[in-house]
């Protein structure tokens, strides 16, 4: 394993995400999506929401890096809150 | 249906154009559009095939011939290029390395493929949309991006320079593509096939190799057609993953080009000869490849 | 096909395939990922850069030009091939052993290692011994894809056409194949004209497989590596250096892993954003498509 160099950071990034499938997988086994349409120009279902929000964060943390100057946080601040918006109303 | 409408709406109009032209005059029409049809269609085989021909002319030159004038055909035929490869065993195994991996491909990708895409077609499930998208990007990735990250992956599970090596690095892109087409082709067997062979009371093995299988035969062959071409021609990975006891042919082509010139000859042989394999493939499998992919996707 | 049934247990035929493709996919990628926040200098001298590389890497010029030639050349390639494979599928003949002939050779060229692929344009545009470097002098050009940037465009654009064109071809005729003799019959007593067949019949029946052409066209054109590598090195200068090659050059000829996989990462999102946009447009299209209840 240590040929996959692993840091602390990228394994915490890791299993945020493989939690964050866990989670959606009982939610979705408690209380089955129901396909709706919100803001976004598709009728989504809650996976379809969590990826788009998802995608979009990697976008969001690439700007930032890239053309601005504001600290990482201001990047997942933004994402974090892109994500609940998207999750309630997408 | 609505194309149908508008197309008698359509043909309405033409109706009263045509009826004008005299029957002999249409068939005429009918002729030439047809002779029309067989020169573009010529012409542009024609072009496809000129570079082909250039290497097979080529391959069957001496290097002196190729580089000494211009010869639209090989004045003094000779066989010596690939004679000089079949009798070189560090040349025709790369043959054989190629051919080997690839095959064991096909064998797992299709093992593994055929019960996944059974599954896509049949059932919903947990996650399934989100996985068969997952599945395509993997279609996507380049490999240029894994190639560091997999040779330190096959190397600490001691496969590095093995074929199976190479037959599992491909099968990144091969068991998505296969699980894309079978799913269509899947699609278009009407489930109460499925219903009533359990009804008469198959089990899901028996039932899937004995009657399903056989109806998605041409599926099949498409598919194969496929995993043989993708694994064929893909050289980065299998490069990558390999050094001396399973190297592609691609790879032992790269020594005709040494520091005094290019071996022009034995390049345009080795080159023919990976044409041969994909030639035989298609052959067998091109009246599958007519019967369409379209079948379960309308 | 609407009438799939609810059942958790498929889980387990898609199991063992699920296993492989994580084994090759999702290793790789998180070390990778593992890779673009350090500078890996060794197994054991390896230091913490944050996100350093990705700023790098997104300001960089060369890869921006890179990423500019790569969108241009896929766009041109699909521009092309797409009609190109369509007029070519619509002239194939329909049955017989001239079918069988016609689409072994039309298939041929897919079916050539793309290094080869490579090999052979590298040999027919030579000046000197190629077929077509050759006759172009002759005839007086001044043909050279070695010092001219837009021969070498031109010469790349032309051998992806002479590669892929037949797959959008073969794919094509598969799904002309599809359709129903009855429908020609239809617009043949209804006297519709080409142009009517071709719009109201076989265009709405290759809209499925044109998905998959074109996916995969776009796909293939955004990761092309080893075919200009041989032809063209990537010259003249770097004009022909696309995504792929420079990407390659880094990992491998540099060994920049760092910088490398932070590129790697951000190719890879483009494309999955692309992807993603035009799968699910199309999976839309489709659903819109069957809830009319047309098709």
């Amino acid at each position: 394993m240590t040929w996959m160099v692993w840091t602390l950071p990228t394994a915490i990034f890791f299993s945020s995400i493989a939690a964050m499938l866990a989670g959606m997988t009982i939610w979705e086994l408690r209380s089955p999506t129901v396909e709706r349409k919100g803001f976004l120009p598709i009728s989504t279902t809650r996976g379809d929401r969590l990826f788009v929000s998802l995608l979009s964060a990697a976008f969001i943390h690439l700007g930032i890096i890239g053309f601005t100057t504001f600290p990482l946080l201001v990047a997942s601040a933004l994402s974090v809150l892109w994500l609940l918006i998207l999750m309630r109303w997408g | 249906m609505a194309y149908q409408i508008e197309n008698t709406q359509q043909g309405e109009k033409y109706n009263t154009i045509f009826s004008k032209v005299p029957a002999a005059e249409r068939r005429k029409r009918s002729a030439r559009s047809r002779l029309r049809k067989r020169v573009l269609l010529g012409t542009y085989i024609v072009l496809l095939m000129l570079p082909i021909y250039w290497l097979l002319n080529m391959s069957l030159q001496t290097n002196s011939e190729i580089l000494g004038s211009m010869t639209l055909w090989p004045q003094n035929l000779t066989f010596d290029n690939y004679i000089g490869i079949f009798t070189d065993s560090s040349w025709y195994m790369g043959y054989v390395n190629s051919i080997l991996y690839v095959v064991m491909n096909m064998i797992i990708t299709m093992l593994v493929a055929l019960p996944a895409a059974y599954a896509f077609s049949r059932y919903k499930f947990i996650g399934d949309k989100h996985l068969f998208f997952w599945l395509l990007t993997n279609l996507m990735a380049p490999p240029a991006v894994f190639l560091l990250p997999y040779f330190q992956l096959y190397y600490s599970v001691g496969l590095f320079d093995t074929h199976i090596a190479v037959a599992l690095a491909h099968c990144l892109f091969n068991i998505p593509l296969a699980i894309w087409i079978l799913e269509g082709f899947m699609s278009s067997v009407p489930k109460e096939i499925d219903e009533t062979a359990y009804i008469d009371g198959y089990s899901f093995p028996k039932f899937f190799v004995k009657i399903f299988i056989p109806m998605i035969s041409s599926g099949i062959g498409v598919v194969l057609f496929f995993l043989f071409m993708f694994s064929w021609v893909e050289l980065l990975l299998a490069r990558t993953l390999t050094s001396t006891d399973a190297q592609p042919i691609g790879m032992i082509m790269t020594r005709t080009s040494t520091a005094s010139g290019i071996d022009w000859g034995t390049l345009a042989a080795a080159g023919m000869l990976t044409i041969l394999p994909g030639i035989l493939v298609v052959y067998f499998v091109r009246n599958h490849i007519a019967k369409g992919f379209a079948l379960g996707r309308t | 096909m609407n009438n799939k049934v609810q059942n958790n247990r498929a889980w387990l035929l898609v199991l063992p395939m699920l296993v492989l493709v994580a084994f090759s996919a999702i290793i790789p990628l998180m070390t990778v990922v593992n890779y673009s926040v350090q500078d890996v200098l060794g197994p054991h001298a390896r230091f913490f850069t944050g996100t350093e590389w990705f700023s790098t890497m997104l300001n960089d010029p060369a890869l921006h030009a890179a990423f500019g030639r790569q969108v241009a050349f896929s766009l041109i390639i699909l521009a092309i091939q797409v009609p190109l494979g369509i007029g070519i599928a619509l002239l194939m003949p329909k049955k017989g052993w001239q079918a069988s002939a016609v689409l072994i050779l039309i298939t041929l060229p897919l079916l050539i290692p793309w290094n080869v692929v490579g090999s052979i344009w590298q040999i027919f545009t030579r000046n000197d011994i190629g077929l077509m470097g050759w006759s172009l002098s002759e005839i007086g050009l001044d043909y050279n894809l070695t010092r001219n940037a837009s021969d070498a465009w031109f010469t790349i654009i032309l051998m992806d056409v002479w590669h892929w064109t037949p797959l959008v071809a073969m794919l094509c005729y598969s799904g002309l194949r599809s359709i129903p003799e009855a429908y020609y019959q239809a617009a043949r007593i209804d006297r519709a004209s080409k142009w009517a067949v071709f719009r109201y019949i076989q265009l709405p029946k290759l809209t499925n497989v044109l998905v998959i052409a074109v996916l995969l066209r776009f796909m293939h054109s955004f990761m092309i590596y080893a075919e200009p590598f041989v032809l063209t090195g990537g010259g003249p200068g770097s004009s022909t250096t696309f995504l792929s090659q420079s990407l390659t050059t880094m990992a491998i000829g540099q060994q920049d892993l760092g910088p490398s996989a932070a590129f790697s990462i951000i190719y890879f999102l483009v494309i999955l954003l692309v992807s993603w946009v035009f799968y699910t447009t199309i999976m839309h299209m489709q659903k819109d498509k069957n809830s009319q209840g047309g098709a």
